[in-house]
């Protein structure tokens, strides 16, 4: 029998592609049952009912497409709670239809475009992170780190996670690759490196601190417990 | 008039209701909406201070008496614009629909404004509604809440054809500020509901109107900074960011002052206390009272005395033509106005 933590690994994978985190360690996964014969039966909750509908979408189908894949599960039930388009959601993921076939004539197309949007956001936020990284070292200064290789990164999660997204989006990712680069590939200037950086913080900001919110939300509405809680509220 | 350790000052809230979400005002057959709809905001309510949450019931509907002890008598707010929101495909009388807060108007003479709203899927009838609602209240602002559900749509955009003989009509009537609040859907659902894109380009085509976003454009506060530096008439809502962040998450909250102060700057930042989510005494408390926890934001603009006075009253007052008292006004050379430096900084690459 496949194993509750096996589907747990498999979940972890999705991303809230808004928010950049696994939906696991957000909280959004309210329950997983793995039945005897391979059936795989997962709850979702978002921090609020009002929550897009888009990006429920990409989570409810994200999640049943990962826990598809897990060796020896035979069918696999995502269903959304406690969210005002749940009905239309939830059919729409269990035939596999599409976002379109969700909300017919309130679409223009898939939600590729918008996952990317984001993904470029979350690429900026992470390459952001390990800037900071770099410029902890006294000896770097801006210009030795826009000079900086991908085989000069440290051996660090943070970087393999903004390899990994590099890569996923089409950009340069090999060891003589510019260690950071801007949206087109390219590598950053000296010149250009402090604002860039800004705006990169800026946007790891905004990625955080909603999170943030609907970490508070879930844990107001759901009990669900908080490890990044500051004040308790 | 908020007065602490001899500095006084004057307050303006942008951005409160008086609603009425009681299970009385639910339309039929859309309870679930409706129901669900005050629970999250009911939730974020519990994101400000213990002794400051409210009973669901309570919360759901509060009176005039309410009110007037929670925004003047405890709240210190001299000045208060309440901002609709008409939900009537889920509230029979509208969430806070215009008439609902105009209750109010009789009794706090000078000291309580309306906005109103429009809403361009509504065509011509719309049209003429604003004018006549206009010709009632004498509005200087409207409120836009773009993830308004209309007869199977779900939303719309600034740039919507549509709306610009709306924006034309606000031009010709003096409604000169034109609050903007994104929400979860839009047409089309497959792009992203919160993006500010439409602010952007609205306030480009309309240089006489002051485009003002509220709650920041949270959650996309990234997309909304970067707009506001290159927009001079575009300004920002703080409604939601201190009610969710100042108590809740004290670092957050100091990260997004900063960007805030850096991006936006102290003179296009408003209060909003975005009652009744949150009262506005603890608010205004805390944000006299606020500043950077540690070295670590050495790097951001300073929050002073007098970036304090014009984000709690000056610069809404300017935008309302609301007369402040001689004495509550910035003195002579207190505080310095914003340069021009800020703006040139976002012509990078992302």
């Amino acid at each position: 029998m496949i194993s509750q933590a096996r589907v747990f690994e498999a979940l972890a994978t999705v991303h809230d592609p808004e928010l950049d985190e696994p939906i696991t360690s957000l909280g959004f996964v309210g329950s997983c049952v793995v039945g005897e014969r391979g059936d795989v039966d997962v709850h979702l909750r978002l921090p609020t009912p009002q929550c897009a509908p888009n990006f429920a979408y990409l989570m409810a189908s994200d999640a049943r497409e990962a826990v598809s894949r897990v060796p020896g599960v035979r069918a696999v039930g995502v269903v959304l709670d406690d969210h005002y388009t749940a009905a239309e959601i939830n059919a729409a993921v269990g035939a596999g239809a599409g976002f379109g076939a969700a909300f017919p004539n309130e679409s223009a197309g898939d939600l590729e475009a918008l996952r990317e949007l984001f993904q470029r956001k979350a690429l900026l936020a992470r390459q952001g992170r390990v800037c900071t990284m770099l410029l902890e070292d006294p000896a770097a200064d801006d210009a030795a780190v826009v000079a900086l290789r991908v085989c000069d990164l440290p051996d660090h999660p943070e970087v393999a996670r903004c390899l990994a997204l590099r890569r996923e989006l089409g950009l340069p990712y090999e060891p003589h690759a510019p260690a950071l680069v801007a949206g087109d590939g390219s590598p950053l200037t000296a010149g250009e490196l402090a604002l860039w950086l800004r705006r990169a913080r800026l946007v790891g900001l905004s990625l955080e601190s909603n999170g943030g919110i609907c970490r508070s939300l879930l844990r107001v509405r759901h009990g669900v417990p908080d490890p990044t809680e500051e004040v308790a509220t | 008039m908020y007065e602490t350790d001899g500095e006084k000052y004057f307050v303006f809230d942008t951005h409160l209701h008086f609603w009425d979400a009681s299970p009385a005002n639910w339309v039929q057959g859309a309870e679930q909406y409706a129901k669900g709809w005050i629970e999250c905001f009911h939730a974020y309510q519990s994101l400000g201070p213990a002794d400051t949450h409210w009973s669901l019931e309570h919360f759901q509907k509060y009176s005039a008496d309410d009110f007037e002890k929670d925004v003047y008598v405890d709240g210190y707010v001299d000045v208060a614009v309440s901002q609709p929101t008409y939900l009537k495909e889920w509230y029979a009388k509208g969430f806070n629909a215009l008439e609902q807060n105009a209750e109010l108007l009789d009794r706090f003479p000078g000291r309580f404004m309306v906005n109103g709203r429009f809403d361009p899927r509504e065509g011509e009838a719309g049209l003429a509604q604003l004018e006549a609602d206009h010709e009632r209240y004498g509005f200087k602002g409207v409120k836009l809440y773009t993830a308004e559900w209309h007869d199977g749509s779900r939303g719309w955009a600034l740039t919507d054809p549509a709306a610009e003989p709306f924006f034309a009509k606000c031009e010709e009537l003096g409604i000169k500020n034109i609050h903007v609040h994104k929400g979860p859907t839009i047409w089309p659902l497959d792009k992203d509901s919160f993006d500010v894109k439409d602010v952007d380009i609205a306030a480009t085509s309309h240089p006489d109107l002051n485009f003002v976003v509220e709650h920041v454009g949270l959650p996309r506060i990234e997309d909304f900074c970067f707009m506001a530096t290159q927009e001079p008439n575009v300004y920002a809502g703080l409604s939601v960011v201190v009610g969710a962040l100042m108590h809740a998450r004290p670092r957050f909250f100091a990260k997004c002052m900063g960007e805030l102060l850096f991006w936006v700057g102290e003179d296009k930042m408003m209060f909003g206390s975005d009652y009744a989510i949150w009262e506005p005494k603890w608010q205004i408390e805390g944000l006299v009272d606020w500043d950077y926890p540690d070295d670590t934001f050495s790097d951001f603009p300073r929050w002073t005395t007098a970036a304090k006075k014009k984000v709690l009253g000056l610069n809404a007052a300017r935008l309302y033509d609301v007369e402040v008292p001689e004495e509550l006004q910035l003195a002579e050379g207190e505080g310095t106005p914003a340069t021009e430096d800020d703006a040139q900084l976002v012509e990078g690459r992302a």
